[in-house]
């Protein structure tokens, strides 16, 4: 039983050696996976000059999906309603009428509020907590921790919500908030370099430009070599009017320009037209304030 | 005289263990309100609304609990960014390898004492001193472990108030005498675990070894006080209890700990980390069974390894339920928090989770398929293999599909959308769900036919126990299957969500029923001679890669646990506001957890070495004839001889 064998040699090199490929398979894996960053919002200046009730809403809009985290449940998934798929006018007016409706709530934008601040007054049917009998909702207040939403910013979200399906936005512009509020937050960020444009919209996810980007779309390094400023220009407002061969139509959204604001649609057009040389920034002429995004 | 003494310390050693573990159901499920001030829900709100200028004495008087004034409420601090320390490298990344580093070994030392308990109790009730011996051992490697985690334990207390000096002061306030509490726990650790080792010897038969077993017992349970101790903070930074909006302490302790991810996070680390100490403790088997110069050291460490592994596989199981159990809670206490995790930025990192939980099946599978080479009788059930292995292969490679595929635009075109239209389907959590549950029943498929391998059934009703078993295996992969792919595909999300349940419900009964049948139908059975150390050193390296994945799993599911928070120190309460308060990139997260797993690797060699080092001897050297060309050599040899 004691007989003598032969051990396998350089076990330790070899052991270590696999223990050390296997661990660097694994890091492989991780690294081939997109590579995604989970921002904290910070605060932006914001230019409350050029506010419109469009730029409002684009603003609510970013608010939805980015730093109100909306769009984690409301969406198609089925977690919560999906807002996007239905008007919000119509829906508040049902729920309104409803006779599980306990709230104070007389119209669309007061709806909206309330649903937003004390989600828990009116639970839509089959989307309460699990074992409540819909009469606990999921969603926390927005205007509390974690998301701690503004007025101002839960105005813009509202007047997404409403501008979303061609309805009249009733929220007011927070031109007209105190000054103490103002300082705490505003509605849309000026991005006054063309860096600060490109990581805005996220030029850079399908278009190459900077020295680095995507191939969804053509690259716009020498684009100022083929187009003149107006094309250049038509094609951010109406992306897909003349698409360029190999690339594929309605992939870039044709919302875009009614997002930028003009000094910015105009930072970008004539950068590109200039073929990717520097260009000063816009006058500024900004009320000062802040917003709450992500970076 | 020594049987009937023996009997009695048995039967009072049962009663022991009866009380603790009635102690700590009753610690788990105590009331808190027959501990704390009778604060409804309501009057912590109007507390939390009113400001944070509030003195609670007069309450706190009234229950008559406390008789120390209390302070007026404190909020938790708001450190803006030039608050945090810079030491010119990442504070987060130093923490993160600290703490890292603490938890494996933390880990570590409160598992190996737990089955070598379990083992040691086996030696007694079976009579065989291997299982004695093997205990010993078990304690022998991880005893250097404990060192290590009180090492890096301090400097990870120490990096905490110097890097993050607000939040701890914070949790310091929060949790006060806790944290002594703590400490004295550490030594009482400390003290029992050393006489429970250095004792092994003097107290290893008749009453004494009772004695000893108790100690053990002991030992377990001040290691499991400690962790679930130290669970309370992190899951009072997930989802904080006891405090008010603005992080005002307003209960007690008591309050504090019990968060609503206290006792999931509890269960899930107590069982994990019987998976990670087997696995840990295999590698050691592995490599001294490849090493092993003898037969006889060979077959031991052969043994040891399998032992491992089965320790190791058999804690695996279940723990995926304790993780749906854990994600069931964080959803209940916030969807936000649960979508983030499964459905938002963190959800890529489950293709790595599969990945690493495929690999730690197929190894398990593999070294039990390799096993079978240890007795003739297997050559019963090497057939199945095949089935077994592609089974196992297609259900990873379903687990591994992604849903949400990074494109450009010609493989657009070329898929005809941004989903495969056949993979598309496979990459949604229907499809993961039946795989993974697939992959748990073939596992235990592989472990029933490897312990029936060297065992003939004898009972009068084998044939029909068979039947009913692959009657249960048809109709536990049917009811999976359905469930995952009618509820799944064809209803709305609710639906969904419950037919998991219906599936852990499926794997479950397929375990407990293989366990209890075989149990009965292997009573007495005839046994087919199996040699242990008949195996290929191929199989060894199965033993190593369960390791490995575990270590990095845990690490990546470290990751996950903190990246929840988001951009807070203590969720909802105390903001991060540091320069790394954003979540890491899976790419950077995999970096840091090879640099930490290949610490830990090292580590463990150390801790190999130096239980090595403790057995071995230096040969008594012989006196050397003195000659022109030794003389020196020899008078050495001579002092030494002397000297002893």
């Amino acid at each position: 039983m004691n007989a003598e064998i032969k051990p396998v040699s350089g076990v330790l090199f070899k052991s270590l050696g696999f223990s050390l490929v296997l661990a660097l398979l694994f890091t492989l894996v991780a690294n081939l996976l997109p590579q995604v960053e989970g921002e904290a919002p910070v605060e932006q200046a914001v230019d409350l000059s050029s506010l419109t009730v469009e730029s409002f809403s684009a603003l609510g809009e970013r608010l939805f999906a980015g730093k109100g985290t909306c769009a984690l449940c409301h969406n198609t998934l089925g977690r919560a309603p999906d807002i996007l798929a239905l008007d919000m006018q119509i829906i508040s007016a049902e729920h309104l009428q409803d006779q599980r409706y306990q709230g104070n709530a007389d119209d669309t934008e007061s709806y909206l509020r309330e649903s937003m601040l004390d989600p828990g007054i009116y639970v839509v049917k089959g989307f309460g907590k699990k074992g409540s009998n819909d009469s606990v909702s999921p969603m926390p207040a927005v205007n509390k921790p974690p998301i701690e939403l503004s007025e101002i910013e839960v105005n813009a979200v509202i007047a997404y919500l409403q501008a979303k399906d061609g309805n009249e936005v009733t929220v007011p512009l927070p031109s007209e908030a105190p000054a103490a509020t103002v300082q705490q937050v505003s509605p849309t960020v000026l991005a006054d370099t063309v860096e600060a444009v490109v990581t805005k919209y996220g030029c850079q996810a399908c278009h190459r430009m900077l020295g680095s980007g995507g191939d969804l779309g053509p690259d716009l390094g020498k684009i100022g070599d083929r187009l003149s400023s107006d094309k250049i220009r038509q094609s951010i407002i109406d992306p897909n009017a003349v698409i360029v061969e190999g690339f594929s139509a309605g992939v870039m959204p044709d919302d875009l320009a009614g997002k930028m604001l003009v000094k910015e649609l105009e930072l970008m057009v004539t950068y590109l037209a200039s073929g990717e040389k520097p260009v000063p920034p816009p006058e500024s002429g900004i009320t000062s304030t802040t917003v709450g995004t992500t970076r | 005289m020594l049987v009937i003494n023996s009997y009695y310390s048995r039967r009072v050693w049962l009663m022991l263990l009866l009380v603790a573990a009635l102690s700590y159901c009753w610690l788990g499920n105590i009331s808190l309100g027959d501990w704390a001030p009778e604060a409804t829900a309501t009057e912590q709100t109007d507390v939390a609304q009113a400001n944070t200028t509030i003195d609670i004495t007069a309450r706190v008087s009234a229950e008559g609990a406390l008789s120390v004034s209390e302070p007026a409420l404190v909020p938790a601090p708001t450190p803006s960014r030039k608050d945090y320390p810079d030491v010119g490298v990442s504070s987060r990344s130093i923490v993160w390898v600290v703490a890292q580093m603490h938890l494996f070994f933390g880990a570590l030392v409160l598992a190996v004492p737990i089955f070598v308990l379990v083992i040691e109790l086996l030696g007694v009730s079976s009579g065989d001193p291997r299982y004695d011996d093997m205990a010993h051992e078990f304690m022998k490697i991880s005893i250097t472990a404990y060192s290590i985690t009180a090492l890096f334990g301090g400097s990870l207390a120490l990096a905490l108030f110097l890097l993050y000096p607000d939040f701890m002061a914070y949790m310091m306030r929060v949790f006060g005498a806790q944290m002594l509490v703590y400490a004295v726990l550490f030594f009482l650790e400390s003290i029992v675990l050393y006489i429970y080792y250095y004792g092994w010897d003097a107290l290893r038969y008749g009453n004494a070894k009772w004695v000893h077993l108790s100690l053990g017992l002991l030992l377990n349970a001040v290691g499991a006080t400690l962790m679930v101790v130290a669970n309370s903070w992190a899951t009072f930074m997930m989802a904080p209890s006891g405090v008010n909006e603005v992080g005002a302490v307003i209960g007690n302790i008591w309050e504090l700990m019990k968060g609503p991810l206290w006792n999931p996070i509890n269960l899930h680390r107590f069982i994990a980390n019987i998976a990670f100490g087997g696995a840990v403790v295999g590698a050691y088997a592995a490599y001294k069974c490849l090493a092993a110069e003898t037969v006889e050291a060979r077959a031991h460490y052969d043994w040891m390894g399998y032992t491992s592994n089965f320790i190791a596989i058999l804690a695996f199981l279940p723990l995926p339920f304790a993780g749906y159990w854990l994600m069931a809670e964080i959803y209940a206490y916030s969807q936000q928090m649960g979508i983030t995790a499964m459905g938002g930025i963190l959800a890529w990192l489950f293709i790595v989770q599969a990945v690493l939980i495929g690999t730690i099946l197929l190894a398990g599978n593999y070294y039990l398929w390799s096993g079978m080479s240890r007795t003739v009788g297997s050559r019963r059930y090497q057939g199945f293999i095949k089935y077994i292995a592609a089974v196992l292969v297609v259900c990873f490679l379903i687990w591994v599909t992604p849903h949400t595929l990074i494109l450009t635009s010609s493989e657009i075109a070329a898929l005809g959308g941004s989903y495969h239209h056949l993979l598309g389907p496979l990459g949604i959590m229907p499809a993961k769900n039946i795989a993974v549950n697939l992959m748990l029943i073939f596992t235990f498929m592989s472990f029933q036919l490897y312990r029936r391998s060297d065992k003939v059934a004898i009972v009068w009703w084998a044939t029909a126990g068979n039947a009913v078993m692959i009657a249960i295996y048809v109709v536990a992969v049917a009811n999976i299957i359905f469930a995952g792919v009618y509820y799944g595909y064809f209803t709305n999300t609710v639906y969904k969500v419950g037919s998991s349940v219906m599936q852990v419900v499926s794997t479950l009964t397929v375990i407990i029923s293989g366990v209890v049948i075989d149990a009965f139908m292997y009573r007495g059975a005839k046994t087919i001679p199996s040699h242990w150390g008949q195996v290929s050193n191929r199989s060894q390296y199965a033993l190593f890669a369960l390791p490995i994945a575990f270590t990095w799993l845990m690490a990546l599911m470290g990751y996950v646990r903190s990246s929840v928070r988001t951009h807070w120190h203590v969720y909802t309460v105390m903001k991060d506001t540091s320069p790394d308060n954003f979540i890491p990139s899976i790419g950077y997260a995999g970096n840091m957890m090879t640099i930490v797993t290949i610490m830990f690797v090292l580590f463990v060699l150390f801790m190999f070495w130096i239980a090595n080092l403790s057995g071995t001897k230096q040969v008594l050297p012989m006196a050397l004839p003195v000659t022109k060309g030794n003389a020196k050599e020899a008078r050495g040899v001579l002092c030494y001889e002397r000297r002893d």
